[in-house]
């Protein structure tokens, strides 16, 4: 009785990975076929570090300590690409619903939980690539990066994590607003906040004190906190790894927890 | 007399591979399928025929899982849509009105993911993909990218997808809808083809009447989420008259208000998926 139980559970296991992933490799194999949306994503890193890094890096406004303007800029321009094409994502799934690819998605067999985080993951693919440009770009004007093996296989799990995170919400949002018109509104007016409520440019002591207490409860903080950590030489913890990867871990599930719930009603 | 009765009606459970009892889905204060009870035969073609808003669509949705319903029950090979919904999601397939197959993606990827959410064994996938590509004339194409493919194409791609795992019943939402009269008998002849060869049961909507009367066993015609009438299409239009059409038999149970059906976003919808078949 136990052990036909554990089988169940093992099984179960199973199959939610074997259907993640399924659905994390149809994204992929598009990428394969088609690659020019990643290249054009390449443009919004690229101005953000070369331009906006370089002139405040000139202007010296913003106390980041024993980093480097531009080291210190790196890793939150990296989090907030990632956080661009997730918090996007969401319109793919009401491109999709409108195509009836969801229709048959969810008439499937496939657990609803693996739907939603095989999309997220599809979405940490993409943010995958921005990481592969902006260590170039990095590369390219002198920033200190760390190359420590382990390192950059942490940050391939923050980038993948930040993905997913942003990815569910933004599928939350699209199940709650349904509409492409009204998404995007949406979508406008939640990526500033969390982005300006993050130390992605900015160190957070420099924030007021009510966007100090707001960068607490926003998930990106720490992303960029653990990504400052990992891809810099000599990189500060404001938090330490265990704790952002803890929060980032739990910001995850809650998300396609929620989402899974949420999902079936995007068809309705 | 009664036990002649209740033996035929053993009979006919027996056929019976799908029943809803008085299913029934509000949308606030619109009904739009308003206790509905229907049967349908293992092995049967069924039609849902009427108009644009008739509710057809919405049984569909209830049947296959997507849509609960307010009130009423149905299920398929004896599992509760709700209460078995996936026991019920592994023995239907659903090919839905819009051209729903990835375009960006080639044919036997299209195929494969689906092979793959479907559970069909690692070492059975290649053949049962390469098999469902020749069954709808697909083999030659299997490697390109399917926004190069045409409607027709894409639709027989569609009801290979739908059919990797051998469904007992397959539901196809309009399934001609904007193509072309060449490829619409084509995708025809692959349906009857799908049910001769593997003996699945179709349940289909159109609002095309000479489709309804070339493949369906069965038809029944809808009018604002209700069954007008039902029968096969001899009898249809047998009780209208003589030397009618299953054109004419739509009309009178559809109260001669085609027109009405629909609307703006119906329209814009039809419009949309027929720029894509192009």
């Amino acid at each position: 009785m136990q052990v036909s139980r554990f089988n169940d559970y093992v099984g179960a296991v199973t199959n939610f990975v074997g259907k993640t992933l399924t659905i994390a490799e149809l994204e992929a194999r598009k990428l394969h076929h088609d690659y020019t949306d990643l290249l054009t994503r390449a443009v919004q890193p690229a101005l953000w570090l070369l331009i906006y890094g370089e002139v405040m890096s000139s202007i010296k406004a913003i106390p980041t300590g024993n980093l480097s303007y531009m080291d210190f800029v790196a890793p939150g321009i990296l989090a907030q690409s990632v956080l661009f094409i997730a918090i996007f994502y969401g319109i793919a799934i009401i491109w999709e619903r409108d195509l009836g690819i969801v229709h048959k998605m969810l008439a499937s067999p496939t657990p609803r939980s693996a739907l939603v985080l095989g999309k997220a993951l599809s979405a940490s693919e993409r943010g995958l690539s921005q990481a592969a440009i902006v260590y170039l770009l990095a590369l390219a004007v002198g920033i200190h990066l760390n190359g420590n093996p382990m390192a950059l296989v942490l940050v391939i799990i923050v980038v993948i994590l930040g993905g997913a995170l942003f990815s569910t919400f933004s599928l939350i949002v699209a199940c709650l607003v349904k509409t492409r018109e009204r998404f995007m509104g949406i979508g406008q007016i939640l990526t500033m906040p969390l982005f300006f409520a993050s130390s992605a440019i900015y160190p957070i002591a420099m924030m007021p004190s009510w966007l100090q207490a707001a960068s607490r409860v926003n998930p990106l903080t720490y992303e960029v906190d653990a990504l400052r950590t990992l891809m810099i030489v000599g990189g500060p913890s404001a938090y330490g790894l265990t704790y952002d990867f803890a929060a980032l871990l739990l910001a995850t599930a809650i998300m396609v927890a929620i989402a899974a719930k949420l999902y079936p009603r995007v068809v309705r | 007399m009664q036990k002649v009765q209740s033996a035929t009606q053993e009979a006919q459970q027996a056929k019976s591979i799908l029943q809803t009892q008085s299913l029934t889905k509000r949308f606030g204060k619109l009904t739009a399928v308003d206790n509905l009870s229907i049967s349908i035969d293992s092995g049967e073609m069924f039609g849902l025929v009427g108009p644009n808003g008739a509710g057809k669509t919405t049984v569909i949705k209830m049947l296959t899982t997507l849509l609960p319903p307010t009130a009423g029950n149905a299920s398929i090979a004896g599992f509760d849509i709700v209460h078995h919904a996936q026991q019920v999601r592994k023995i239907i397939g659903y090919v839905p009105q819009f051209l729903s197959a990835d375009g960006a993606l080639t044919g036997y990827e299209n195929l494969l993911i689906f092979a793959k959410l479907y559970d069909i064994p690692r070492s059975e996938r290649k053949s049962r993909i390469n098999q469902a590509l020749e069954f709808m004339g697909l083999s030659n194409v299997s490697g390109k990218l399917v926004r190069d493919y045409s409607g027709g194409m894409i639709r027989r791609l569609e009801i290979a997808q739908s059919m990797l795992h051998r469904p007992r019943v397959l539901f196809l939402d309009e399934p001609t809808i904007g193509l072309d009269p060449v490829a619409r008998k084509t995708v025809w002849k692959h349906m009857q083809q799908l049910r001769s060869e593997y003996g699945t049961t179709i349940l289909l909507t159109t609002h095309y009447m000479d489709e309804a009367d070339e493949l369906c066993d069965r038809v029944a015609i809808m009018h604002l989420g209700k069954v007008a009438a039902i029968g096969t299409p001899a009898e249809l239009k047998a009780s209208v008259g003589e030397g009618v059409t299953l054109d004419d038999v739509f009309a009178y149970y559809s109260g001669y208000e085609i027109e009405a059906g629909g609307g703006y976003r119906e329209a814009s919808r039809t419009r949309r998926i027929m720029r894509r078949v192009g």
